[in-house]
């Protein structure tokens, strides 16, 4: 696929990937030998059938591939940029085996951008599927992958849906976490009007648990709930300097930067710091986010601070070699153990220390055991941490009936059923930080619950 | 849209507004705030509610003019919209029968104590007001504060109006007087560390309400982070109000200043463009 190339994209925050043509998709649908039993359907969390839908691409069908999508996936132009089809239909394609898998992905983009710029031709449906709503009320709360598709498919189900944002733009971690240069905001502003389109009431700047609570939204007649509020609590290192200027959670650098677009301050107004050094702590998405970021907002030098060894890094592959391309260089195998500042409170300095990789932990990865005594410090202007989230509790404490675990996620059963009957719940409040697509699966199947539950 | 109901200019730094926000005006209580953001392009800021409307379905802020945001805040009026307004959020001030309270308020920060003296005075509690600011045209609320008082002190920085010099001198002429039992302040950061320096050695408990910078002020961003005690707080969620004699002010303080600069560049970004606006 067509990329913008690394010197000049480290310049702007346009999108990196730049999508197949007509001609390379094409080619690419007819690659896929339309297996009998397809094993990259069973990849995917919402099974979507990509024989079908690349075989319509081969045929210059755009129109029914992209109904075909719909069908099972309400975001597709969101996936075909950010799910890690690698790891999930691509993985399982018969064409893998010996050479190269076909690029789902990229089909599948190809298919929902076609839609994008031609939506006259498109058919998909975009009005209420009928006039005869069963009027019950269902309440989404948060606006991420999970609650678009529970929305979504709630309302094909003819349910009466509102749902609630916090934030006053819709889309979660989609709109406030992944940068403009891997997931254009407009794309996912036109998502979620098609979402709109199929009568799902919005409601921005409502805080479920400040604004209104649950028991209130039921006495507004709501009868059932979905909860898709993600991890959004920032976890820090518990390390001595984390509090000085120029420390930044990944939650606090990414929403300043994508949400507020920080990148286009003093126009927008909210600003953010940036020094000359940044090394961010972490190897997920995240983190790669994070100092990519740091590299377009003129960072002279940054850096990935990761504990394990580059194997172990849960990003995508396809971003840590963007990240490389880009500039972005590894302290792998080590650990900060503290941050030091100026008389004025500034970050000046981290102190590291170099790891060893021991016995595998309970993630199956090994486990990073520090080396005594390798201590070493640098230099640092800007530090992000980007170790991963918890469960922020503020709608959850006001909720004490409802069951959590140890961690604090809620617990919910495979399909999304909680310790209250009728409150459902999925993705990462559920499962703790986990993918864009594996949250819609679950907001997908929570949708059949909450039918199975009030049908 | 949140649309301004009514605007009054208080003083020449301090203005107030009311505005149509039912879905936040249902569920405030004493100590919580709002964030809001003008437009496409504004920042997100935090600002104490200072009174509510149920039946009417508004809220009223009071704001002094600091940065780009309340600046261009105060040059709107009725009629005009605000693009959002998101609350009521932190955590209430825990209201309850306590005896003597003394309230002490700076500048603007006089406007957050009136809603939580109130609910502390319909809870049962003799109120002691100080109110400082720093000449006789910036002070705020005094009469309504005076309603609610059994006792109050007006102080300024040059004299003009009631005594001159700080809050913390009549603050500390009270306590070697008589016995407290509460301190609730608000005002600049200075004046609510000197409120926390003066009560420290009486022993007396001492809540102060921060305003921190924040941005989606539900506990997801931690840049309102503080240390109180030996633990790292969100302002936002685990606040506003936190006892004041844990709190970590040298540290609040260089917070406080780590935008300041990227702050002054975004105000001259505006004040040139209201000015290209204007010829």
């Amino acid at each position: 696929m067509r990329k913008q190339s690394a010197s000049v994209r480290v310049k702007n925050f346009s999108e990196v990937a730049q999508g197949f043509t007509e001609k390379e998709a094409i080619a690419e649908a007819k690659r896929c030998i339309q297996c009998k039993v397809p094993q990259c359907v069973d990849g995917c969390p919402v099974n979507i059938d990509i024989p079908k839908f690349i075989g319509f691409i081969k045929d210059k069908e755009y129109d029914k591939a992209i109904k075909n999508i719909k069908e099972k996936n309400s975001l597709p132009a969101v996936c075909g940029r950010v799910c890690p089809q690698e790891d999930q239909c691509e993985i399982k394609c018969i064409l893998g085996k010996k050479g190269k898998p076909i690029n789902i992905g990229a089909l599948e983009r190809f298919a929902a951008d076609w839609e994008l710029q031609n939506s006259s031709k498109s058919t998909v449906n975009r009005k209420p599927l009928t006039v005869n709503r069963k009027k019950k009320k269902v309440a989404i709360i948060g606006s991420g992958p999970g609650g678009l598709t529970c929305a979504a498919e709630l309302a094909k189900m003819d349910y009466d849906v509102t749902v609630f944002e916090s934030l006053h733009k819709f889309g979660g971690v989609l709109v406030y976490g992944i940068p403009e240069f891997r997931l254009p905001k407009r794309i996912v502003e036109i998502e979620a009007d098609y979402i709109k389109s199929l009568g799902v009431d919005f409601k921005s700047d409502y805080v479920i648990g400040k604004t209104r609570t649950i028991q209130q939204l039921k006495d507004e007649g709501f009868k059932a709930f979905y909860i898709g509020t993600g991890a959004g609590l920032p976890y820090f290192m518990e390390m001595e300097g984390e509090n000085l200027n120029g420390v930044y959670s990944a939650n606090e650098f990414l929403t300043r930067v994508n949400l507020m677009k920080a990148y286009l301050f003093p126009e927008y107004d909210t600003p953010v710091t940036i020094g000359k050094r940044v090394g961010v702590i972490g190897g997920g998405n995240v983190a790669f986010d994070s100092v990519r970021c740091a590299k377009r907002l003129g960072a002279e030098e940054v850096f990935i601070i990761y504990r394990r060894s580059r194997q172990e890094m849960p990003a995508r592959q396809e971003e840590i070699e963007n990240a490389e391309e880009e500039g972005v260089r590894f302290h792998l195998l080590t650990n900060p153990v503290k941050l030091r500042g100026d008389d004025k409170g500034w970050l000046k300095e981290v102190e590291l220390i170099k790891n060893e990789l021991g016995e595998p932990d309970a993630s199956g990865r090994r486990r990073p055991v520090p080396i005594k005594d390798s201590n070493y410090r640098m230099p640092i202007d800007t530090i992000v941490v980007a170790i991963g989230q918890g469960p922020n509790p503020l709608l959850l404490d006001t909720m004490p009936d409802l069951k959590l675990n140890r961690k604090g996620y809620i617990e919910a059963d495979p399909e999304g059923r909680t310790s209250i009957p009728d409150i459902f719940a999925g993705g990462d409040i559920v499962t703790g930080a986990a993918t864009v697509i594996q949250a819609m699966g679950a907001g997908k199947i929570a949708a059949r619950s909450i039918d199975g539950f009030l049908g | 849209m949140y649309k301004i109901i009514d605007k009054k200019r208080l003083n020449s730094q301090i203005t107030f507004i009311r505005l149509e926000a039912p879905h936040v005006a249902a569920n405030v209580q004493a100590g919580q705030f709002i964030v809001l953001k003008i437009n496409e392009k504004g920042e997100r800021i935090p600002l104490t509610i200072v009174e509510r409307d149920i039946k009417e379905g508004t809220i009223s802020l009071i704001f002094q003019e600091v940065g780009r945001t309340t600046m261009e805040l105060a040059t709107m009026g009725p009629g005009e919209s605000i693009m959002d307004i998101i609350g009521p959020l932190g955590k209430p001030t825990h209201i309850e029968k306590i005896g003597k309270i003394i309230c002490v308020g700076g500048g603007v920060g006089t406007a957050e104590i009136y809603p939580v003296a109130k609910a502390y005075k319909e809870a049962g509690n003799e109120i002691i007001s100080i109110i400082g600011a720093r000449s006789k045209e910036l002070l705020l609320f005094t009469d309504e504060m005076k309603a609610l008082s059994s006792e109050i002190y007006l102080t300024t920085d040059d004299g003009s109006a009631g005594r001159k010099g700080l809050v913390t001198d009549v603050l500390k002429e009270l306590l070697n007087k008589e016995k407290y039992d509460l301190v609730y302040a608000v005002g600049p950061i200075m004046m609510m560390r000197a409120v926390a320096d003066t009560t420290r050695s009486h022993g007396l408990y001492t809540v102060v309400s921060l305003n921190a910078n924040m941005v989606d002020a539900t506990g997801m961003c931690g840049t309102c982070r503080v240390k109180v005690g030996d633990k790292t707080k969100f302002a936002c969620v685990d606040g506003p109000e936190f006892d004041a004699h844990k709190i970590d002010f040298v540290e609040f303080i260089n917070r406080d200043r780590r935008f300041k600069d990227k702050e002054k560049e975004s105000l001259k970004f505006y004040e040139e463009a209201e000015c290209k606006c204007k010829s």
